[in-house]
């Protein structure tokens, strides 16, 4: 039995501890270990940011990061990104302007999105399509979504 | 049937009923579904592009301690060499069953041979590692002219052409020769004024969904075989599971998850099987999962081909004759998109002398699997390159040209079908009248190029089924996967039917045991065939309501009538009882109330799609970059314009990095070079301008709204246009695709 | 994924020593980026994993004018290209740190990581070159320095011996009149490895007329990136000019050893160091005019 690690790490705001073997990445120990499979697997080398999460404040691909690393670290993903009081800006204007179509994509390009928002609350649609060009899509030819992000911006809750 | 009526959801951009839970990371995809007990499955895949199987070893991978089982094509029946019919075409069972886990022999470099079921999957990959392999190594065969050739290694003992529909007796790798015939194209072409003739060669292309495929399987003591997966089609697994598996169809139950992008790469069977019978043998649900590298060496590409285009026009700009000879790469077995190639490629004009002859050929790749307007793209590529050469050559602006030889309703299809009233014209008309095209581009090495596609769309088969609820809301049943939002689009036409409002219709996509049957979600058939199915059943309640009402006034139901979301009373005009007021009587009038419809719809209408780019080449490189993009394509009638929209800039983007950087390398022992992301290049957000639309509406006289399938038209005309921009721009015409900056760059420097 | 252990080191020594008790079966972790994925797909064997991200000197991010940049092994790509004063100072830098593979790479991936990866094509070693970076480098024999060219031995090979570790990259402020640009060239704009990299640099005369020195660096078109000695000679002391520019090119040129791979051919290749030396030391007299 391969020996797994005790980690401890803020996960959407809440304490939470797991075990994990060390080359169980962030991914798999979402996935498989706690139960949130709203990151995605699409790659899993980091090349499509489906599986976009927000450590201690910084957009990183989860695949990318074992689960070891996390000790004492802040990690927001998919699962954390709505409110008690509601959807996020993103996730609204991602619904109004129809910015998915699978879907399967729509978690990691709204994690990245908001990772920019929160440091750029005003881009350009030229930095919008720089920051998530590691994001991948193939439904919607990304129109809807730039569009979505834009939108989002110009709503002052997005600072939040 | 109404072209100028108004409708109050019809047209409008609800919310899509499933869309929180995509956008908050809840829907549950194939990959997110977790049981007690699972266990985890690996495929152990051939290193070989093409090998006999001398013995296969599993009892290092058994001893494995966390390994539960391991699978071969031994534990499979015997696969029978005989077609079943998927809809969308047959498939030949032994092909499919030796696909899935090989038999004596692997025909690409990915090919599965075994299977492990273990506790982790980690374990299970280890496990992998365990599985001793002897391979006697053949020769592969890469190219699909190499493969036609009589010398060359044959992939199958026994595969004879058939040509011209007759069984030969030649043993090849060319599986089938069809040919397409109209008039004479000899006496065309001598009474042409020009005519060009050009060569052109496509590399394989992935369909790029960015979910892996993904099987869970659970095969009960009892015999009940369960199967949750992401699929186009729960019906489709079903049909295909039961003879590959050698058990009724009715101890099979398909429960379909949300699916993350399919585009025809997720139909034909590759995990369920294996999955299944991993679950027979350690009494445990098995999960199964590709990884990306898995996905682009193991699913079913779209062929790489060789085309080549003789067209001819009189000096009036009058298309008098055209042919092609077109071979498609099929992969390991037999079934590339030949047929449907042949059947779009000169379609959209209307020309007297046609000659198709068309090739399916085996080669040691993948066994392709549709890919959006499967064959299609690879043939405008040829023969819109060429239509564009013409027109330039006759002195004419490149729609105008298009316009002279338009396809029209009632003009026969050079595989034999009359067209119905179609949209292309309208489509060049708009494009002519674009603000895009009417304005002047300028710069240096900039071009515009245009190009136009057809997709014949299909209808076959859905079921829908509507309950009414006791507050007046509708849950719809119906059985399409909603890979785009058709769930959306499928209540809102039964919403419109009903006087509801598009929330108050509750659509589920049901599995194989809560729903009638339905054919895939692909085709683009949904919105039109289960829309149908949904309007059909949404009339059946409104049947049934008015009897309800009838009863509450005591009356006739011919008395009763309905509209605007109201029941009125034909003798007494004051009584009225809205939808609501009637379902909060069900239980008092009759019982609960279910409508309910099954259809076929052979009205089908025909996609054209007629797009226009603008792109600056970069001399000293040869990279392209898309400057602006405008898809204009006639879409029957949208029901919900934000997901025709959707399925237009989609299926323009696929066709983008189609024509400028997607391609499989292959190293010459048959092994895919760049079986990831990072090399095989799709398109990034920052590879694109916006993606204009402009939807004409030429309403499909064989739907009740008017409805024509959208969804794959949009990936037939990219490659081409870019092509004849490039040309525009630099100078240079490719006949090669994808063209990328390599490409572009050898041919600047030749031309000097 | 094979199995392995996972330590955290808290310091440099103890890191040297975890190094080299375990060997080639010891690699040092920092962002994780080309390591994880390359045990995962098989390429590398690890026993363990040792995580030097806890240890202050490799995180250590610090420039002044006097003492120019100090880059820890382990600091990501965006710490740099978010620190206002170097990204004002090292903007030929900024370049290749805010091209490697996307922004969620650049949240982790490190600049000592890319170096000691060793791919030919890292976007960050011919900026380095180009800025006259130096290795500091700690081993079981204490630390040595090495100038970043004569780091990378080989595809995936590193000058570090049993045990050692690279600790940080050191290079000079910006003398009076010099610019730097690195430019790759990429079928698509982002997420690709560089078919040809060059890290171009110059310092000017007074009046900007002519080259002082400069420096071509290439990436991309042989087993290691590489400093080409001949650009340099081609620059020094001659004027402005493009026959100046095209020389020190038709020199990045001929110094280039490119093979034919699914990237590009050789003489694709062999044609862009060509276009992109242009480029990049128009780029790099641009901002040496502007500083």
């Amino acid at each position: 039995m391969p020996t797994k690690v005790h980690v401890q790490m803020r996960l959407n705001g809440e304490e939470v501890d797991f075990l994990c073997e060390p080359r169980q990445s962030v991914l798999e120990v979402l996935r498989d270990v706690l139960g949130l499979t709203g990151s995605k697997e699409g790659c899993n080398n980091g090349n499509c940011g489906a599986c976009s999460v927000i450590l201690d404040g910084v957009l990183v691909n989860s695949c990318c990061v074992l689960g070891v690393e996390t000790s004492g670290r802040e990690v927001t993903t998919i699962e954390g990104i709505a409110s008690p009081d509601g959807l996020h800006p993103l996730q609204q204007k991602f619904l109004e302007h129809a910015a998915l179509q699978c879907g399967i994509c729509t978690p990691g390009f709204i994690v990245a999105a908001k990772a920019l928002l929160d440091k750029n609350p005003h881009p350009t649609e030229h930095q919008v399509r720089y920051w998530l060009a590691g994001n991948l899509c193939r439904c919607t030819g990304y129109d809807k979504i730039i569009r979505a992000v834009l939108d989002a911006a110009q709503t002052t809750e997005a600072k939040a | 049937m109404a072209e100028s009526a108004t409708y109050k959801v019809i047209g409008t951009r609800p919310i899509r009923h499933d869309g929180v839970d995509k956008v908050t990371g809840r829907a549950i995809y194939g990959a997110d579904v977790q049981m007690a007990g699972l266990l985890h499955g690996k495929v152990l895949r051939s290193p070989h592009a093409h090998a006999r199987i001398r013995s296969i070893d599993v009892s290092r991978a058994l001893a494995l301690p966390g390994v539960k089982a391991v699978v071969t094509s031994a534990d499979l029946p015997p696969a029978e060499d005989r077609t079943i019919q998927l809809g969308e075409g047959g498939v030949n069972l032994k092909y499919l069953s030796h696909n899935i886990l090989a038999g004596d022999k692997v025909l690409y470099k990915g090919h599965p041979i075994a299977a492990v079921a273990a506790t982790s999957p980690h374990l299970a990959e280890e496990a992998l590692a365990l599985i001793q392999v002897e391979y006697e190594v053949l020769p592969p065969v890469l190219d699909v002219r190499e493969a036609m050739q009589d010398d060359a290694p044959l992939l199958h003992d026994n595969l004879k052409t058939t040509s011209l529909g007759q069984d030969t007796d030649k043993q090849s790798n060319i599986a089938t020769h069809t040919q397409f015939k109209v008039g004479d194209v000899e006496k065309g072409f001598a009474k042409a004024d020009i005519v060009i003739e050009r060569e052109f060669t496509t590399a394989t292309v992935h369909q790029g969904y960015i979910e892996p495929h993904n099987a869970t399987a659970m095969w009960n003591p009892d015999g009940q075989l369960t199967i949750w997966e992401s699929t186009q089609g729960a019906f489709t697994v079903q049909r295909q599971l039961a003879p590959v598996l050698g058990i009724p169809v009715a101890q099979i139950r398909v429960i379909p998850a949300e699916i993350g992008g399919g585009f025809g790469g997720k139909i034909n069977l590759y995990l369920e099987p294996i999955a299944a019978v991993l679950s027979k043998k350690t009494g445990h649900p098995v999960k199964v999962l590709m990884n990306r590298a898995e996905v682009f060496e193991s699913t079913g590409p779209t062929p790489g081909s060789y085309i080549r285009v003789k067209m001819g026009a009189t000096k009036d700009g009058r298309l008098i004759a055209a042919q092609a000879y077109m071979a498609y790469e099929a992969g390991g077995y037999p079934g590339s998109p030949i047929g449907a190639g042949m059947m779009c490629i000169f379609t959209p004009y209307d020309i007297p002398n046609v000659l198709i002859d068309g090739f399916d050929v085996v080669v040691n790749k993948p066994k392709t699997a549709p890919y959006r307007a499967p064959g299609a793209t690879n043939a405008a590529f040829a023969a819109e390159t060429v239509v564009d050469e013409l027109g330039e050559k006759l002195g004419l602006d490149p729609l105008q040209f298009r316009l002279r030889n338009a396809a029209k309703e009632g003009m026969r299809r050079p595989d034999g079908p009359t067209h119905p009233r179609i949209g292309y014209l309208e489509t060049v008309q708009a494009a002519l009248n674009s603000d895009h095209y009417r304005t002047p581009l300028e710069g240096p090495n900039v071009g515009r190029g245009v190009a136009s596609g057809y997709w014949f769309n299909v209808g076959l088969q859905s079921s829908v089924s509507i309950n009414v609820n006791a507050d007046g809301s509708v849950t719809l049943v119906e059985g399409s996967t909603d890979i785009g939002g058709t769930r959306a689009s499928i209540a809102m036409q039964a919403a419109e039917v009903l006087g509801l409002k598009a929330e108050e219709v509750r659509p589920i996509v049901a599995d194989t045991a809560g729903v009638g049957y339905n054919d895939v979600t692909g085709g683009s058939r949904t919105t039109f065939a289960s829309g149908y199915a949904a309007i059909e059943a949404a009339h059946d309640v409104l049947r049934q309501m008015t009897e309800r009402a009838a009863r509450i006034w005591k009356i006739e139901p011919q008395d009763v009538s309905f509209g605007d979301g109201v029941f009125r009373n034909a003798k007494e005009p004051d009584q009225r009882l809205t939808f609501k007021d009637v379902a909060a009587q069900l239980g008092r009038t009759g019982g609960p109330l279910t409508g309910r419809a099954t259809v076929a719809p052979r009205g089908v209408g025909g996609a054209f799609a007629t797009h226009i780019v603008d792109l600056q080449v970069d001399p000293e490189t040869g990279k392209v970059t898309i400057l602006r993009y405008t898809a204009v394509q006639d879409v029957g009638k949208a029901i919900h314009p934000s997901y025709v929209e959707g399925q237009m800039q989609g299926g323009a983007v696929q066709g983008i990095g189609w024509a400028l950087n997607e391609e499989y390398f292959y190293t010459d022992k048959g092994v895919m070079a760049n079986a990831s992301f990072l090399d095989y290049r799709m398109p990034t957000s920052l590879d694109l301008p916006m993606i204009d639309t402009i939807l004409v509406e030429v309403p499909n006289p064989g739907h009740p709204f008017g409805v024509r399938g959208v969804g794959e038209v949009p990936i037939v005309p990219p490659v081409a246009a870019i092509a004849n921009a490039i040309y525009r721009a630099v100078g240079v015409r490719m006949c090669h695709s994808p063209m990328s900056p390599g490409l572009v760059m050898t041919e600047i420097l030749a031309k000097g | 994924m094979q199995a392995f252990d996972y330590t955290a080191a808290r310091s440099v020594d103890e890191a040297v020593s975890l190094l080299a008790q375990h060997g080639e079966q010891a690699r040092p972790l920092a962002g994780g980026t080309d390591i994880i994925v390359a045990v995962r797909e098989g390429r590398r064997q690890v026993a363990m994993l040792v995580d030097i991200k806890g240890i202050p000197e490799v995180n250590q991010l610090s420039y002044d004018a006097a003492q120019g940049l100090t880059i820890g092994a382990a600091v990501p790509c965006y710490r740099i290209y978010e620190h206002e004063a170097i990204a004002a100072a090292y903007p030929g830098l900024i370049d290749a740190v805010s091209l490697v593979g996307g922004t969620a790479i650049q949240g982790r991936a490190s600049v000592g990581g890319n170096l000691c990866n060793a791919s030919p094509a890292a976007d960050t070693t011919p900026a380095l070159i180009a800025h006259r970076a130096i290795c500091v480098i700690a081993g079981p024999s204490g630390r040595r320095e090495i100038p970043v060219e004569q780091f990378c031995t080989g595809p995936g090979r590193t000058a570090l011996q049993h045990g050692e570790l690279l600790v940080a990259l050191r290079m000079p402020s910006p003398p009076p009149h010099f610019g730097a640009q690195y430019l790759r060239f990429i079928p698509r704009n982002e997420m690709d490895i560089a078919v040809v990299g060059v890290g171009a640099s110059v310092v000017l005369n007074q009046d900007h007329s002519s080259f002082v020195s400069g420096r071509v660096a290439l990436g991309a078109v042989a087993p290691t990136p590489l400093l080409v000695d001949t650009a340099a000679a081609a620059l020094a002391g001659k004027p402005v000019s493009d026959e100046t520019i095209q020389q020190a090119a038709e020199a990045a040129q001929a110094a280039a050893r490119p093979i034919d791979d699914m990237r590009g051919t050789a003489q694709y290749r062999r044609h862009l160091v060509g276009v992109l030396t242009r480029r990049a030391l128009r780029g790099a007299i641009q901002r040496a005019k502007e500083r």
